[in-house]
């Protein structure tokens, strides 16, 4: 039996721009139990009259103590998301509930490659694998297959920008290409993952994430390249009123 | 009342008393799945129902097609928040595909194309509570919404309506399916706000 997950008071000690519609939010929860890459959180905001409003949301980094860290993507007409990327405030608090989710996860302990595959802010619960081997000094190889709109989408761009040795980033972009890309601009093919990925024979575990549409493209395409279903694990973010 | 987050008023989009607590209305219809969406050929699909004593029930295509259809009208809640309300579903009521099967069990896992499962109480799916579905709003179940068919048993979160249904077991002692040894409860009431193991 896990232990059952409460609310937790959730203060927001920083954000950082990451993007024109992306914040990423630093909050302090105590007593956090700690958390598997990949998971996620539910937050619940309360309005002053006792309205509440929850969504989940990815955790981008493993648990450092107490302090957690998530990126959220505006959601124009949103409910939650326009208030965590344009209104909360440090010292402001929400509430927090997780760890969430058992699946989608990579854990140090483990041998094998690793796909990642992510379209737009699918990057996240990615980039939080990317950290934890990195904390963990795991010497696992990693490819990274980014697809995105344009350069200036990008989460995280200075810190993958920063050569890491067994981790390999290959960005596509869907819209706008930047100087020196030959590539052109357009959404994710079979040669993508081909030359980004792994071949399937080095069995190598997958992971995607992203809006349904990436997702189902990007899983047939690993199928069609001889990837295993069951090396395949996907998260698919739902276009919803966020 | 919870903690109060400033300036924080919210949206309150009315799902009047249709709501469960802590989910919010959508009118698209996300898809949630936990890995690459299985394609099932209709001359290679099947139905069947093993009981615990080992019998096993089955159901071709054609064989489901021809059994009596309802067009049931239904809220769906998914755990992950969104809700939808009066989505109409085309398929076969389980008390029709349970009349001749001889079971006393109390448990039923549902097994999938793909290798996904999960676990319902056999009361939950019996009196006109779920059905196996081939129609969403009038067009065929798409692959990512589970197609060709599906469990559809709306009073309880959507991972219960399991996708690419295959199967179910009928069983003396219950056995958690995916997401239920995944953290996920293992009953699943949105109106208790059953989302997690122990809630």
């Amino acid at each position: 039996m896990r232990p059952r997950l409460i609310w937790r008071t959730a203060r927001l000690r920083e954000a950082r721009v990451e993007t024109g519609t992306a914040r990423t939010l630093v909050f302090e929860v105590p007593g956090w139990p700690g958390h598997a890459a990949g998971q996620h959180v539910d937050v619940r905001l309360t309005a002053d009259d006792g309205y509440t409003a929850q969504r989940s949301y990815s955790l981008a980094a493993p648990a450092d103590g107490e302090l957690l860290e998530l990126t959220v993507e505006t959601v124009p007409d949103g409910e939650v998301s326009p208030y965590l990327t344009e209104v909360m405030r440090p010292g402001d608090e929400v509430e927090i509930r997780g760890p969430v989710g058992g699946w989608f996860v990579w854990r140090p302990a483990s041998k094998a490659p690793v796909l990642l595959v992510a379209g737009g802010s699918g990057i996240v619960p990615l980039m939080a694998m990317i950290r934890e081997r990195r904390r963990a000094a795991s010497r696992v190889p990693f490819r990274l297959v980014y697809s995105l709109r344009a350069p200036e989408s990008r989460y995280y761009a200075e810190e993958l920008r920063r050569p890491e040795p067994g981790l390999d980033v290959t960005y596509l972009y869907t819209r706008a290409t930047p100087d020196g890309v030959s590539r052109p601009a357009g959404r994710i093919l079979l040669a993508d993952l081909a030359e980004g990925g792994w071949p399937a024979g080095f069995e190598p575990d997958c992971y995607v994430c992203g809006p349904t549409g990436f997702v189902e493209a990007a899983a047939d395409l690993l199928l069609a390249l001889g990837h295993a279903p069951e090396r395949i694990r996907t998260e698919r973010f739902g276009p919803t009123g966020g | 009342m919870g903690i109060v987050s400033r300036g924080f008023h919210g949206k309150r989009r009315d799902g009047g008393d249709r709501l469960p607590p802590g989910q919010y209305l959508v009118e698209d219809f996300p898809v949630l799945s936990a890995g690459p969406t299985p394609r099932v050929p209709l001359e290679r699909w099947e139905f069947a129902i093993d009981t615990e004593a080992g019998q096993t029930h089955r159901w071709s295509w054609d064989e489901l097609m021809a059994l009596p259809q309802e067009t049931p009208t239904v809220d769906i809640h998914c755990v992950t928040k969104w809700s939808k309300l009066d989505t109409t579903w085309e398929g076969v009521s389980l008390d029709v595909l349970f009349e001749d099967v001889e079971s006393a069990a109390d448990y039923a896992l549902i097994y999938s194309y793909g290798g996904y499962t999960t676990n319902v109480p056999v009361e939950d799916l019996l009196d006109g509570k779920a059905w196996i579905a081939h129609r969403f709003d009038g067009e065929e179940l798409a692959p990512q919404h589970g197609g060709p068919a599906r469990l559809v048993v709306p009073h309880l979160y959507f991972w219960k309506s399991a996708k690419w249904v295959r199967g179910i077991r009928l069983l003396n002692e219950d056995y958690p399916g995916f997401w239920e040894t995944a953290g996920y409860h293992n009953y699943g009431d949105p109106w208790r706000e059953q989302r997690y193991e122990g809630d």
